[in-house]
């Protein structure tokens, strides 16, 4: 052999090998591992050789994880010589985005056709385009479905057959082709949209240089990449080679222009994310963990009270309740606190339930009151009811008379005019606390004002007024009971 | 150190940062939101990932890329959005995923409302997505639990490459109790069968496809035996006055609160009745519960769903006889009188005050007004 027909055997061997980052068998097939699964004249192995040869050419193969979905390219983690998941149908987005978010470091790349991509996972597709996620996404579309044989896609084109439009596809049934790049191009934080062809060398040429452009985003961290590529599907089309290329070429290029819609490349700088934290001393610092000094319960010999604070959203029933809940804590009791929850912040009624104890709690939730807090007419009426015998009523002297027939004390304090004389009406409901702090002797005042200390941690001039009137609540039940 | 006062829901995403879950994929819902509130708020203050998704399939999917990696993962929802992701849980099954989900249950069927409830108990327990496949569950009753079972749920996805749900109700997450903060924060060890994009796991894969069908056969058998492990090693339950009970009690969760106090009442009155609490749902404690049986106790199961639970409870029991079941739905709360009427009726007690009609507006009222 002449040393030129060397060269000419090392070129065709070169151009017959499979790049490096496909594999040169195919195991996991297993059986007749030296050809693929996909069909004569099916565009899926052009667009693997190029993404494999781009991958080599980027010195990226290490760092890459393909996500193969579902539909015929269900298999490509056969080919791809990198990691490789395999997902539900139209979830490749997603989990490229739990890929990419766990490791910054890899390069990762969903594989998608039309009814994966544009139809089932259409949510999952725009709403990672939008976030900007770091993902390269090649979006194969054929205008049929594949691998359940030869359904209507999102991309069939008006009037052409497929076994669930046989006579053609009508718009007035069916709607329109879906156009993914038109799509996407509307949306801000996608780095790379282009939309190539196989139909012909020329184009196979030019769709390699955009997937290599997508791919180089990735290297550089800069963000999400989208690249549909217009790909021949003969055998559920029932096309020849000629007819393949012709469909290609004077329908769908006409339907799916064939065009670059961005290339921010190079102007934008790569996304930086932090590396996660497992420190110890970290969580405790953004929890305020304190490891110093004692830790638990204090066996405390009380008597397990329950209190129902309730009234209007917006009184601060809640944060009534959770400043005695607090002081419990603090002190090292048992204590629960249960809320109604739901829309009370939007004005509706509110009630929260107290259990202190010495002892893990039962129930949380309040049916036998011992002290009722109550802020307004309704739920005074409502939960007076409940409160047991020898137990307490504590009302706003605002609501009127009010009188039960029961073995309850019964207090109504002018809570709102105290709390207007040593600070505000907000603050209605330190002032009920104040008179707690003097009714039950489970817990201490100063436990009290550290709770609201720690409750309006974040709003240092509350913490005054409130503890000013806890103080004049207590005052005015010690002079009035 | 003291104790810090703390919403169920954050005990959750406490126990999650100690066991060094560092990506955090959810979708709002009530009444599991705070999780996902608090998750914003304090993954990123440690460099730790949050990403709200645009659906629960995307968060379990989420969920799922980033468990491949090899990151300690989690999400949170409650019914509807549960129904939804289980799609995802079967794939985290059948491709050998850890995850931890938590289930903040609420009131169904369909939307229902934000009430609580366990409903959920069979589509979490008994699987819920197509396949031969378990999850493991554990049902916390306190907010100590939401934390400590959180952790604990980590440690046992990644031991057995096994979904873990966390099985709580509204009422668990809404409510706040002290918290004994974890000892340590974990940092998790590396595995060798993830892909992380890079050259040591580059020839690793994340699949659930068995085209031959006797290597998915295999892979099931295989998936039973570790299942039959499961329940042999893992079952973990609490036992409360049990040893001399002639009424057993059997309930998780909320429902197990106020079981507790359904005890001490009763053994106030001469009854001697006991609790038995799985702490895992799955594996249940079949053994102990046929044990208890066999010594011909009757059980109550104690719940807030329709017997679904009790199913099992007869099941492990091997007998339908002298089992009952006590149960509220809706959003309905378990009330103490509820279950000591079953008790007082089974054990021929009378008494007269309690009053067994349905109340109004008793326990999680106002969810409109």
């Amino acid at each position: 052999m002449s040393e030129q027909e060397l060269n000419n055997k090392d070129y065709e061997l070169q151009i017959r090998r499979n790049p490096q980052s496909l594999l040169e068998e195919y195991p996991r097939k297993g059986t007749n591992i030296q050809s693929t699964h996909y069909c004569a004249g099916c565009g899926h192995g052009i667009i693997h050789k190029l993404i494999a040869e781009c991958m080599d050419e980027l010195g990226i193969q290490e760092r890459c994880v393909m996500i193969s979905p579902v539909g015929c390219s269900v298999y490509a983690y056969f080919y791809f010589n990198c990691g490789n998941f395999q997902t539900a149908h139209g979830r490749a987005p997603a989990v490229a985005t739990g890929i990419s978010r766990a490791e910054d470091n890899a390069i990762v790349m969903s594989y998608q056709g039309d009814g994966d991509l544009a139809s089932i996972g259409l949510n999952e597709t725009l709403q990672a385009a939008n976030r900007g996620e770091k993902i390269a996404v090649f979006f194969i579309n054929n205008t049929v479905y594949g691998m359940t044989g030869g359904q209507m896609a999102p991309t069939t084109l008006i009037g052409e057959k497929t076994v669930t439009c046989q006579t053609g596809r009508d718009p007035n049934y069916t709607g329109h082709p879906t156009h993914m790049c038109e799509l996407i191009n509307t949306l801000k934080a996608p780095v790379y949209i282009e939309r190539v062809s196989l139909a012909n060398p020329l184009k196979i040429r030019l769709a390699k240089f955009a997937i290599k452009q997508a791919l180089t985003v990735q290297k550089e961290g800069k963000g999400y990449s989208f690249i549909e590529i217009l790909s021949p599907c003969p055998t559920n089309l029932k096309q020849d080679v000629t007819s393949a290329q012709k469909f290609i070429e004077e329908q769908m290029e006409k339907e799916f222009p064939v065009k670059n819609f961005r290339n921010d490349l190079y102007k934008r700088e790569p996304i930086q994310r932090p590396a996660s934290d497992f420190s110890t001393e970290s969580l405790d610092k953004i929890f305020n963990v304190n490891r110093s000094g004692d830790s638990g319960y204090v066996d405390d010999d009380i008597n397990p009270l329950s209190i129902k604070v309730s009234g209007f959203g917006g009184q601060g029933v809640l944060s009534a309740g959770l400043t005695i809940a607090q002081a419990a804590c603090a002190e090292g009791k048992h204590v629960s606190w249960y809320p109604s929850y739901g829309p009370e912040q939007r004005g509706g009624k509110s009630n929260c339930s107290v259990v202190i104890s010495n002892e893990t709690i039962g129930t949380p939730v309040v049916d036998d009151i011992d002290i009722l807090i109550a802020l307004n007419k309704p739920s005074l009426e409502q939960f007076s009811k409940d409160v047991k015998d020898g137990g307490v009523i504590l009302y706003d002297a605002k609501i009127g008379e009010f009188e039960t027939d029961k073995d309850v004390k019964v207090i109504a304090m002018p809570c709102v005019d105290i709390a207007e004389e040593h600070g505000n009406a907000r603050t209605a409901n330190t002032a009920l606390l104040g008179a707690l702090t003097e009714l039950g002797d489970v817990l201490k005042r100063e436990s009290y004002e550290n709770a609201i200390r720690e409750m309006f941690a974040s709003k240092p001039k509350v913490i005054d007024v409130n503890i000013e009137v806890l103080k004049a609540g207590a005052e005015w039940i010690k002079n009035n009971s | 150190m003291s104790n810090h006062l703390i919403k169920g829901n954050t005990a959750i995403v406490i126990g999650a940062m100690y066991a060094g879950c560092d990506c955090f994929f959810g979708y709002p819902i009530t009444p599991a939101s705070e999780i996902l509130h608090e998750a914003s708020k304090y993954f990123p203050m440690v460099g730790r990932n949050f990403v709200q998704a645009e659906s629960e399939e995307a968060s379990i999917n989420m969920v799922y890329g980033a468990s491949g990696t090899g990151h300690r993962v989690m999400t949170s929802s409650s019914g509807p959005g549960i129904s939804l992701m289980q799609e995802g849980f079967t794939f985290l099954a059948g491709a050998e995923l850890p995850a931890v989900i938590v289930d903040i249950m609420r009131a169904g069927p369909g939307l229902g409302n934000i009430g609580p409830e366990q409903g959920d108990y069979n589509q979490i327990v008994k699987g819920g997505g197509h396949g031969n496949y378990k999850n493991i569950v554990l049902a916390p009753n306190s907010v100590q639990e939401m934390c400590d079972l959180t952790m604990k749920a980590f440690e046992l996805a990644d031991k057995w490459r096994n979904p873990v749900v966390v099985l709580a109700d509204g009422t668990l997450g809404q409510m706040a109790e002290p918290l004994v903060f974890p000892e340590k924060a974990i940092e998790p060890n590396d595995k060798d069968w993830v892909v992380k994009g890079n050259k040591n796991t580059m020839d690793n894969l994340i699949t659930s496809i068995f085209n031959d069908f006797n290597d998915l056969e295999d892979f099931n058998y295989k998936l039973q035996e570790k299942y039959a492990k499961i329940d042999a090693e893992e079952v973990i339950l609490e036992e409360y006055q049990v040893e001399d009970a002639e009424i057993i009690l059997v309930s998780y969760g909320i429902s197990s609160r106020i079981s507790r106090s359904a005890v001490d009442k009763s053994r106030e009155n001469g009854i001697k009745v006991g609790l038995l609490r799985p702490i895992t749902l799955s594996p249940f404690p079949v053994d102990r519960i046929k044990e208890l049986s066999e010594k011909g106790v009757s059980f109550i199961s104690v719940e807030m769903s329709n017997g679904q639970l009790l199913e099992d409870v007869q099941f492990a029991a091997l007998r339908k006889e002298n089992t009952y079941l006590v149960n509220r739905m809706g959003g309905n709360l378990i009330e103490l009188k509820n279950v000591l009427a079953k008790i007082y009726e089974i054990a021929g007690f009378e008494d007269e005050n309690i009053d067994t009609e349905r109340s109004e507006e008793k326990a999680s009222q106002n969810i409109i007004d």
